[in-house]
């Protein structure tokens, strides 16, 4: 046990000591506000500074208004041929729209021509001035007023409260949720691939060095392949923790910075406009207070534990081919295996857990050890019930056992073989070796 | 009490025998020769030595005790082929290795510093294995083997890659591990080392042991009762005893002739009977070297 602990600390502090490791660890929380920052100012700076293209308009319906909100429009008094041939011939235009004469009830024929492919929301822009344009239209044609149709509309935002056993209540906004889901899910998949790429990179190293013979004559090599491990989960742990710590200090610092600077309300609409599929909050207080009311705690604790557990059970599988093999490029035709259960759980975690946690598929996933670490991220800020969360625990541990006892029975052999040709075959074979 | 014994150690792997009820006797204080030719067993026989694997049946004891995991400390082992950590300082290597051998810290860090002094390569410390010729990296090797004084040392061909110079500091260094009362198992193709260095032999052929015992014994029992002459004045030999195998002219009147002696006779009364027929200038007995006795054995073996 001791040789283990040996191990471990020889692992870590090689890793630890290497500027790369302090480099991520410190500049990748700074980086990504950083890259948040600049891309917010960037678009901020680009709507302001953004000159309206001009697009010309033939239009023989005669129901077109210019809406110049988006675009400049300027009228050409012609038929649509001279107006095509005007266009190729001039550089001061964005477009060309051909409004033709139309049935309000089949609004057809309307063509934009341009020189290069237009955006879909420039498209969209217009379509959506069209049809605004149409719809008036009609309700002119109807005899409906305005003014009755807004009274129709009507807004209902739906307070969500979770109600708790105990008959606490409190309030909960399934968006911040979601975020919450996506950001540990992506997390989860990219530290249990970072290092579980790692181990199999360090065993590698050792194996091609011829080191390992030395060292398995000192420790078993389960015990090695054990140190190797644990080794670089404490690595992970403590990046992990540097980055809670950072990342804390930092939105702190930065949200305090920004309540000052810039009115609240804008910077909610800022980040809405940004994001289409996000919408504003009722208020950014509200927003606030749904942050804070989501258990971090109780999220990270479940992260570590998840973490841990995927890694080890990745681990072991990255370790055996590491063994098997003997150099990375040789390792790639293993990694098959390993990788579709990640990506199964990463594409279940958009497909069905973050569109329905609660669905049993969603359930199930979160159970199955091979997928549980991301598929359980994803759920865990929507509340999990305890069986679900218990079950899931506990067959991550079975789950990882196994693995790394597969693993261990690969490894023992798979070191010591060099110039072997591998195949799924020869490590069933090491794998049934006695001793 | 011996360094180690073998009793009936076989090994089987799924397509073949690695090792068939091998058997063998490491008096301590020797140097011993494994040898053998390639995919013979030694690697395997060694491997079981130092736990890395297990035999499937069969025992070793080390020092009148079964092998077991308290053993580590007394084996020293130099792996035929070589490794260290390449991105770690020499230092920080030794100590590490060292502590793994079971040294505490502490040991360890005074016992490398002491090594490094003798072989006069302290500026190594903390210079990174990747950046040391392949020379210096096999002299941090051979201390990281011995360093924590294991009383059994196990070398797998200790002595390439090693220039002469450093090969003769290696040489100096096991001779005088031995006479501090360690036991060296040395695995290895060169005939020249054995004949030299080792006191005792065990050859395996095709995961058998087919011969084992003093490097003397083995030499009496391969003898041939063959004898060199250098002789002025040529004869020729009419007893039925003697057979004349060769002879050469060397220069002018003097001859070498190679005498076979048939029954075992000693070679006094060959010398009895060459002087009545000739001059006798040099007589010796043609022992057979370690080569020609390994060469002999597993060439018969593959006619087999």
């Amino acid at each position: 046990m001791n040789k283990v602990f040996l191990i471990i600390q020889r692992e870590f502090l090689n890793r630890v000591q290497k500027k790369s490791f302090l480099i991520a660890t410190i500049l990748l929380p700074l980086i990504f506000p950083a890259i948040m920052a600049v891309l917010v100012y960037v678009s901020i700076q680009q709507k302001k500074n953004a000159t309206k293209q001009v697009i010309q308009y033939v239009d023989n319906s005669g129901f077109f208004v210019p809406d110049s909100s988006k675009f400049l429009f300027r009228k050409f008094d012609g038929s649509v041929d001279d107006a095509k041939k005007a266009f190729q011939h001039s550089e001061s235009y964005y477009g060309l729209l051909y409004i033709p004469k139309f049935e309000l009830s089949h609004p057809n024929g309307l063509t934009l021509y341009t020189k290069v492919n237009p955006s879909p929301s420039d498209i969209g822009n217009i379509e959506g001035m069209m049809a605004n344009r149409v719809k008036e239209l009609k309700m002119q044609k109807f005899s409906i007023d305005q003014k009755v149709l807004d009274s129709l509309k009507t807004d209902i935002s739906i307070a969500n409260v979770n109600v708790s056993d105990a008959g606490q209540e409190k309030a909960s906004n399934s968006k911040v949720l979601l975020g919450v889901g996506v950001a540990a899910g992506i997390l989860m998949y990219m530290f249990i691939f970072i290092y579980g790429a790692q181990i199999m990179q360090g065993i590698i190293e050792e194996k091609t060095s011829k080191v390992v013979e030395v060292i398995v004559s000192s420790v078993r090599p389960f015990q090695l392949m054990m140190g190797k491990i644990i080794g670089l989960a404490s690595v992970g742990l403590l990046q992990f923790l540097i980055w809670i710590v950072l990342i804390t200090t930092l939105s702190s610092v930065v949200l305090a910075y920004f309540g000052l600077q810039m009115p609240q309300q804008q910077m909610m609409n800022e980040m809405a406009q940004n994001n289409p599929g996000m919408q504003a909050g009722p208020d950014i207080t509200s927003f606030m207070e749904m942050v804070w009311q989501i258990p971090f705690g109780y999220v990270i604790f479940n992260f570590l534990f998840y973490f841990l557990g995927g890694y080890l059970l990745y681990g072991a599988l990255f370790a055996a081919v590491g063994s098997a093999v003997d150099s990375p490029a040789e390792a790639q035709q293993f990694m098959f295996p390993i990788t579709i259960p990640l990506l199964i759980s990463y594409f279940g975690l958009f497909t069905f857990i973050l569109d329905d946690p609660h669905s049993s598929i969603s359930v199930w996933l979160s159970i199955i050890p091979f997928t549980s670490p991301i598929a359980m991220m994803g759920r865990i800020a929507f509340g999990v019930p305890a069986w679900q969360l218990a079950l899931s625990m506990v067959s991550l541990i079975g789950g990882f056992m196994f693995t790394t006892w597969v693993a261990g029975r690969i490894y023992r052999v798979g070191i010591l073989m060099h110039g072997t040709k591998i195949n799924y075959k020869v490590m069933a074979k090491w794998f049934m070796q006695k001793g | 009490m011996d360094a180690l014994t073998a009793h009936h150690v076989t090994k089987r792997y799924t397509n073949h025998v690695a090792l068939d009820q091998v058997s063998l006797t490491i008096p301590q204080q020797t140097i011993f020769g494994l040898l053998g030719p390639n995919g013979a067993g030694k690697t395997t026989l060694i491997r079981i030595i130092n736990q890395i694997i297990n035999a499937d049946s069969g025992e070793i004891t080390v020092f009148g005790e079964r092998l077991q995991e308290k053993h580590i400390g007394t084996i020293g082992y130099l792996p035929e082929e070589r490794g260290l950590y390449k991105k770690l300082k020499v230092g920080e290597q030794l100590v590490y290795l060292a502590q793994l051998k079971g040294l505490s810290r502490k040991d360890a860090s005074e016992k490398s510093k002491a090594w490094m002094r003798k072989f006069e390569i302290t500026d190594w410390w903390n210079k990174k294995v990747e950046d040391l010729s392949k020379g210096m990296a096999q002299k941090v090797q051979f201390i990281s083997t011995v360093m924590h004084e294991p009383r059994l040392i196990i070398l797998d061909e200790p002595f390439s890659g090693f220039d002469p110079v450093n090969a003769q500091l290696i040489t100096k260094e096991i001779l005088e591990l031995k006479e501090k009362g360690c036991t060296v198992i040395f695995s290895t193709h060169r005939m020249e080392t054995v004949e030299d260095l080792c006191d005792h032999i065990a050859l395996i052929n095709k995961s058998k042991k087919i011969l084992e015992g003093s490097k003397k014994q083995v030499k009496d029992t391969y003898r041939s009762n063959t004898f060199l002459v250098e002789h002025k004045g040529i004869f020729s030999l009419t007893s039925d005893n003697y057979e004349l195998v060769e002879q050469k002219n060397v220069e002018d009147n003097y001859f070498r002739s190679v005498v076979k002696a048939k029954d075992i006779s000693s070679p006094n009364q060959l010398i009895r009977d060459l002087t009545s027929v000739t001059e006798v200038h040099s007589f010796i007995e043609k022992i057979p070297t370690m080569s020609e006795i390994f060469i002999t054995l597993v060439k018969g073996g593959s006619d087999e």
